[in-house]
């Protein structure tokens, strides 16, 4: 019981926030939607989640129809969405039984589904919602999208703002709950947690750029990449810049990225060329494609 | 105070009743140099940082920002830093061209002053079609390249970057980080704090808090080594988790 995703489009007056989108998520597969705000992550959640019409396509979430089917799906789906949700009056343990009770179900029921997740915030089970941490509120509101045991869940930016020992935590309970059959539909803006899918699909300005998994997607990237280092970061990226043969210079932590357009590239002239420009301290060797340099070639 | 040294910190300590929030940090940062300062959350950054801006006043220690003293001197500094953060960066129901006037007329720039920042930044930053627009109808990429531009208005000697580039698109990010390279080749000393550990990787030294102590501090290549980690995130989580 996956997702399926026929022709989507949605127009906001004149925003096309998504055009002509079409994939297929299986059943207890994380497939993940990689892209920037504003790329229609969200939208594409609400439509799946039944709380808005698209204006052309069809889709189904668990075998229901969108449209046709809503409240099924509205029984099967749990969704966790980006801004956080829950009642901030009301405790920990308060929201998770009202989530329970709306859904017909009692936190005994299914505890074993959340168990590891909730033993990490039982010791603040007691403390009002909005006075608990960034990664706390996050584990809750994985918790209450989970407690009617859903057979698929849509995670919407899960990590945003979370600090990267509590992201890797989220990622491990992720990996935990598909072991259990539930299909994960999960948006990031952080190209890195797309290695941790099983399949990806990069978004943009409402288009898919690309869907596949994250490896084919690194090992179909068109050139050789080359870490080029120097002493002074802004020279350099202006000294590439301004290269006649470049193909794409791009900043990457502390070195830069580079492509070049002849297809017999020598590394040597390039070295020249940045020692006649006085930069110092010069590295340069090939290095392999992220995510990130994928996503960019495809944006450019 | 040493010319080169923007940042001075010794032994900088915030107590909350029992709770020490930052306990006893010391570092420094020179000038034109990009300082990243990492933590957990609940770590301590904020707390800390909210006492090098000077709106928080320290426990104990010493520190002085921009060459003032933040015990006796945080007017001063704040009047000598640039500040910008993903929460709150600027007005959305202005447009471009207010935003610009707005914040130049607060760091008390003359009318001129303002005349010439604005039409130099709108022109550096290919705004001239937007320029009457209200800022929320931009993009988040644009917007944030525009909060940089806003936060460096004053010339300032330091800028403090509050988790500044969460959500924006991949080539839109590498843009924001090339000024950020620009600004510090000009001078300006850029102390940014990120959750994102490839964000650090563009730094010339970051520092990682754990528990209210700085735990580790060097240049990226040099941390990656001592932790014997492939990038960044590795050498968090190995701090972190202990």
């Amino acid at each position: 019981m996956g997702i399926t995703v026929r022709n989507i489009s949605k127009t906001y007056k004149n925003v096309k926030a998504l055009q002509d989108i079409s994939f297929a998520v299986k059943p207890a597969e994380i497939f993940g939607l990689i892209g920037p705000d504003g790329a229609g992550k969200t939208t594409l959640f609400r439509i799946l989640t039944t709380l808005l019409f698209a204006d052309e396509g069809k889709a189904t979430v668990a075998g229901y129809d969108v449209v046709t089917a809503y409240k099924d799906i509205r029984k099967s789906v749990g969704y966790m969405p980006g801004k956080f949700s829950l009642y901030h009056d009301l405790t920990v343990e308060e929201n998770l039984n009202f989530f329970a009770t709306i859904f017909g179900t009692t936190i005994e029921e299914n505890y074993e589904l959340i168990e590891d997740i909730y033993v990490q915030i039982a010791p603040f089970k007691n403390r009002r919602a909005g006075k608990l941490s960034g990664g706390m509120k996050q584990k809750l509101a994985l918790c209450c999208a989970l407690i009617h045991k859903p057979k698929v869940l849509f995670l919407d930016e899960p990590t945003t703002g979370v600090d990267p020992v509590s992201r890797k935590e989220f990622w491990e309970m992720l990996k935990r709950l598909q072991e259990k059959e539930i299909t994960i539909l999960v948006s990031t803006p952080y190209m890195d947690e797309a290695a941790l899918c099983d399949r990806i699909a990069l978004i943009q300005a409402g288009k898919i750029l690309q869907i596949d998994t994250p490896e084919a997607i690194v090992r179909h990237y068109p050139k050789q990449i080359y870490n080029v280092g120097a002493s002074n970061m802004y020279a350099l990226i202006n000294s590439l810049k301004a290269y006649e043969h470049k193909h794409s210079v791009y900043p990457f932590g502390e070195f830069v990225h580079y492509t070049d357009r002849r297809s017999n590239f020598n590394p040597e002239d390039l070295r020249r060329y940045l020692e006649s420009q006085d930069l110092r301290q010069l590295a340069i060797e090939a290095t392999a494609a992220t995510i990130e340099d994928t996503f960019m070639e495809l944006a450019k | 105070m040493e010319h080169n040294k923007v940042i001075q910190v010794t032994h900088l300590t915030k107590t909350f009743g029992d709770f020490t929030a930052v306990n006893a940090i010391s570092f420094e940062v020179e000038k034109g140099e990009i300082f990243g300062f990492l933590g957990a959350n609940g770590a301590g950054k904020t707390t800390a940082m909210k006492m090098l801006i000077g709106i928080s006043t320290p426990t104990s220690g010493k520190a002085r920002v921009a060459g003032f003293d933040v015990f006796t001197h945080a007017e001063d500094i704040k009047r000598n830093i640039g500040y910008m953060s993903q929460k709150f960066a600027l007005y959305d129901d202005l447009t471009v061209k207010e935003n610009i006037t707005f914040f130049g007329g607060i760091y008390g720039l003359s009318r001129k002053q303002i005349r010439e920042k604005s039409a130099l930044l709108i022109d550096e930053l290919g705004l001239e079609k937007v320029a009457h627009s209200l800022v929320g109808a931009l993009p988040l990429g644009w917007k944030q390249k525009l909060s940089f531009s806003v936060s460096l208005i004053h010339d300032p000697k330091i800028v403090f970057l509050d988790e500044p580039t969460g959500g924006v698109d991949p080539i839109a990010r590498r843009q924001f980080w090339e000024m950020i390279y620009k600004a510090a080749n000009r001078g300006t000393t850029v102390f940014v704090t990120t959750h994102y550990m490839d964000e650090a990787e563009y730094c010339d030294r970051v520092s990682i808090m754990v528990n209210g102590r700085i735990e580790a501090l060097d240049t990226p290549k040099k941390l990656k080594e001592q932790f014997k980690a492939a990038n960044m995130n590795d050498v968090f989580l190995k701090l972190a988790r202990g």
